[in-house]
């Protein structure tokens, strides 16, 4: 290889820039010498220094089963809790307002309603949202909560209570409960029954049925197995969670197999109760961000 | 293959290598005074008086609103400067402002060089505060070096504390008059005399007094050569008919000595105006030697200048031996050819617009503005909802903005969709079919708007949703606009 080709190094030799070069030369290209003023090299010292001192006072090197606390015992678990503290001594006052206040009477005050709205759409987004979606639309089997269709109620009071206590949870005394009956799987409506009377509920809301459907006769099955729970007109009835069958609102679907199928397997769903896990002023927060999401009662 | 003559570069060479790191020159700038030195008092004067005094400046705005000219109110997130009042959504004039900004430089840079550097820059301003308290404590140039090559004694002891002490306090005022842009400036400075200030007020301080000392009074041109960019950027920016801070190496060379320069003039023969006094140099902020042609180091303040004219003058030759010009023009005289100058030339053209073009559109904006505003964001999941009934309904989430500063109501109205109902989470009241809201002074609110409509059958496209906002008092209307979307809707 060729290199390394020129004269003997001119250390003092003005380049045309008016900078003498260091006399390094690499194929011909020589480098120019402009070196670094000594302050520089004293701040990157320094810097050095800085970083040392973190050794020392935070957290730093990991050993085998621990690691170096620091000086300053910082760590970002108390930090956070230190953070959370001031958080909610910030928002204490409105807290404190929503505690003592009446559902109805925070939305009556925009100022309380904002609030509420904003601290019940963050709660919906961290405990609420993996169920009935980030905007509440709701999935097949959860409900859409922004429609107008409720199952155990869509009074923010009745909310509230859904909210505390839950659906069928079992640890929960007061959670909402209310089971329907497999009736298919348990032997007290045969194939042909379930059918027919999975008609009658589809004419229940005017949605089409099959031709030749024996209308007749499911109303009468209907009359003797569903009214109990879903009244004689099949409205529904929100004590028990027994839903609206005569409206366009369907949580598992209007189709006829979709039907069929809850007729067969019965229950229903479950949602957890929140009083262990969150505070009342969360709790009424979510209570009138759900009912002002526009189908509240 | 040819045989290396020699190496140059061996890295187990026994010859020691230049060192990587440079000492820094002390620099003792002379006093001068002149046309240049002048022009830069003047504007060091006015430039620190706005910036000490402009906090202090009161402007009314009314009950509701802070009475300081000037202001950044982060709290509650506005910004006031005299009659304009910035809102957070508003920054794209921060935007527009830079933009001048960057422009402006571009401009002065495109019409003579570094003038921002010499005149304007804070960094400038403030050190040619620090060396004039300097000069005032420790005397000129000369009275400087000779006591810093002395003994350190008792007396040069006292005036350096002397010195570092008005430095300080200088540094001290900057940084306290930093903050009062934040706060109301006359609260604040009781408030920080009673050492009630907030901790970042005083934090603030002692960072910005930290660093107006060490960057005027210790590194000065330290900033300019190593940790400013801009002298990278404008030596890439810059053309041959910027005017610079040149010496006129046509007039001056050779250089010679007053007398020698008599003899040879009387003889006929061809001589050079400079003497080599070093007088350009001596005063020289950033100790650069003019002579050797354009430099990184020179920030063209124009004091070499006013320091040559003065020898000029004395040994009774043309003055401007130093001067702003270009090295086309030195060329063109040496071939005697007359000077050119072009100020306008495409790139200043250029900037000029963008200037006229960003300034005129933000003062457009400024003057159309609209003292109420109304968004409307439609909620995107669900984007419609079903009801019982099958009637669609969609959500909007709404906020009005009243930027005056007093409460306004507003009649609120949907247009667009007929026979839909529309609904108000949080309006006020209703009356004779229709709803008003109120909006306090300087403040926003926002409603969750919900408009139901039967579900129309047949596909088509979003219907056009016009949310207006019609002010009781004045009748001013704003609009936002949005869609009504059910499951038959295309997009
Ligand atoms: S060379 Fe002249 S113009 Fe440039 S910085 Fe020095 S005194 Fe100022
Ligand atoms: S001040 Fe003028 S005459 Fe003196 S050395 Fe500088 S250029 Fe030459």
């Amino acid at each position: 290889m060729e290199q390394k080709t020129s004269a003997p190094a001119d250390k003092s030799a003005p380049a045309p820039s008016g900078v003498g070069t260091t006399g390094h030369s690499w194929d011909g290209i020589e480098e120019l010498n402009n070196p670094l003023p000594r302050w520089w090299l004293w701040s990157f010292y320094a810097c050095i220094v800085w970083a040392v001192g973190y050794w020392f006072l935070y957290p730093a090197i990991p050993l085998v089963s621990s690691y170096t606390k620091g000086l300053l015992g910082w760590q970002s678990r108390t930090q956070i809790e230190v953070d959370m503290a001031e958080l909610k001594a910030m928002r204490s006052g409105m807290t404190t307002k929503i505690e003592a206040t009446d559902l109805a009477d925070i939305e009556k005050n925009p100022e309380l309603l904002s609030f509420a709205r904003a601290q019940g759409s963050a709660a919906f987004a961290v405990n609420c949202a993996p169920c009935h979606g980030a905007g509440a639309q709701g999935f097949k089997g959860y409900p859409n909560l922004n429609d107008d269709d409720w199952i155990w109620g869509g009074k923010a009071e009745d909310i509230l209570t859904t909210i505390k206590h839950g659906v069928r949870w079992e640890q929960d005394s007061n959670s909402r409960s209310g089971v329907m009956p497999a009736f298919g799987r348990d032997g007290l409506l045969n194939r042909k029954e379930i059918a027919t009377v999975a008609d009658y509920v589809m004419s229940l809301s005017g949605l089409a049925v099959d031709k030749g459907a024996d209308l007749a006769a499911g109303k009468t099955l209907f009359a003797a197995n569903c009214a109990a729970c879903h009244g004689d007109a099949g409205k529904g009835n929100q004590e028990m969670g027994a839903p609206n069958l005569s409206d366009k609102v369907w949580l598992y679907g209007s189709d006829k197999a979709a039907i069929i199928e809850r007729i067969t397997i019965g229950g229903g769903g479950v949602m957890p109760a929140w009083s262990n896990r969150l505070d009342t002023a969360t709790m009424k927060s979510l209570a009138v961000y759900v009912h002002t999401l526009g189908g509240g009662k | 293959m040819s045989v290396p003559t020699s190496t140059t570069f061996d890295p187990h060479s026994d010859e020691p290598d230049l060192p990587l790191y440079e000492a820094r020159k002390q620099i003792y700038p002379q006093s001068v005074s002149g046309t240049y030195r002048r022009i830069k008092w003047i504007i060091l004067a006015v430039t620190l008086g706005i910036y000490y005094i402009l906090p202090f400046i009161r402007w009314d705005r009314g009950p509701n609103a802070p009475n300081q000219a000037v202001l950044i109110d982060m709290p509650h997130r506005r910004a006031y400067f005299f009659f304009i009042e910035i809102w957070p959504q508003e920054v794209y004039y921060l935007t527009g402002l830079l933009i001048l900004a960057a422009m402006a430089l571009f401009l002065m840079n495109a019409l003579a060089g570094r003038i921002w550097c010499g005149y304007l820059c804070p960094q400038t301003v403030w050190t040619d505060l620090f060396m004039a308290v300097e000069r005032l404590i420790e005397g000129d140039r000369r009275e400087r070096m000779q006591r810093d090559a002395g003994p350190f004694t008792v007396e040069v002891f006292a005036l350096k504390l002397l010195k570092h002490t008005f430095w300080l306090l200088i540094a001290w005022w900057t940084g306290g008059a930093w903050v009062l842009y934040f706060d109301d400036a006359p609260t604040l400075v009781v408030q920080l005399l009673t050492f009630q200030g907030s901790a970042t007020a005083y934090i603030s301080i002692f960072v910005l007094t930290f660093t107006t000392y060490t960057f005027a009074g210790l590194m000065r041109e330290q900033i300019c050569l190593y940790a400013c960019p801009w002298p990278r950027i404008q030596a890439a920016l810059t053309d041959e008919h910027a005017l610079n801070v040149t010496y006129r190496y046509d007039r001056g060379e050779q250089r010679m000595s007053v007398k020698k320069a008599a003899a040879l003039r009387a003889a006929g023969e061809p001589v050079g105006d400079c003497i080599d006094c070093q007088q350009c140099v001596a005063v020289c902020p950033t100790g650069v030697d003019i002579r050797n042609g354009p430099s990184l180091g020179c920030i063209q303040c124009g004091l070499c200048i006013d320091a040559c004219d003065d020898v000029m003058t004395k040994i009774g030759r043309p003055t401007r031996l130093i001067a702003y010009d270009t090295d086309v023009n030195i060329k063109r005289r040496q071939s005697g050819l007359a000077n050119i100058f072009k100020p306008i030339r495409s790139r200043t053209i250029l900037y000029a617009f963008v200037i006229a073009a960003v300034g005129g559109l933000m003062a457009y904006q400024l003057v159309t503005r609209a003292p109420s505003t109304i968004t409307v964001i439609h909620d995107r999941n669900p984007i419609y909802v079903k009801l019982s009934d099958g009637r669609i309904r969609n959500a909007y989430t709404v906020r009005i903005a009243n930027m005056l500063n007093d409460p306004r109501t507003y009649v609120f109205s949907v247009a667009g969709l007929e026979h839909a109902q529309v609904d108000i989470i949080g309006a006020e009241h209703a009356a004779q079919g229709e709803l008003f809201i109120t909006v306090g002074p300087d403040q926003t609110r926002e409603l969750r708007v919900l408009v139901t409509h039967e579900l129309d059958d047949r596909r088509g496209a979003p219907v056009a949703l016009y949310f207006e906002i019609r002010d009781e008092l004045d009748g001013r209307l704003a609009v936002g606009k949005d869609f009504f979307r059910t499951p038959n809707t295309v997009h």
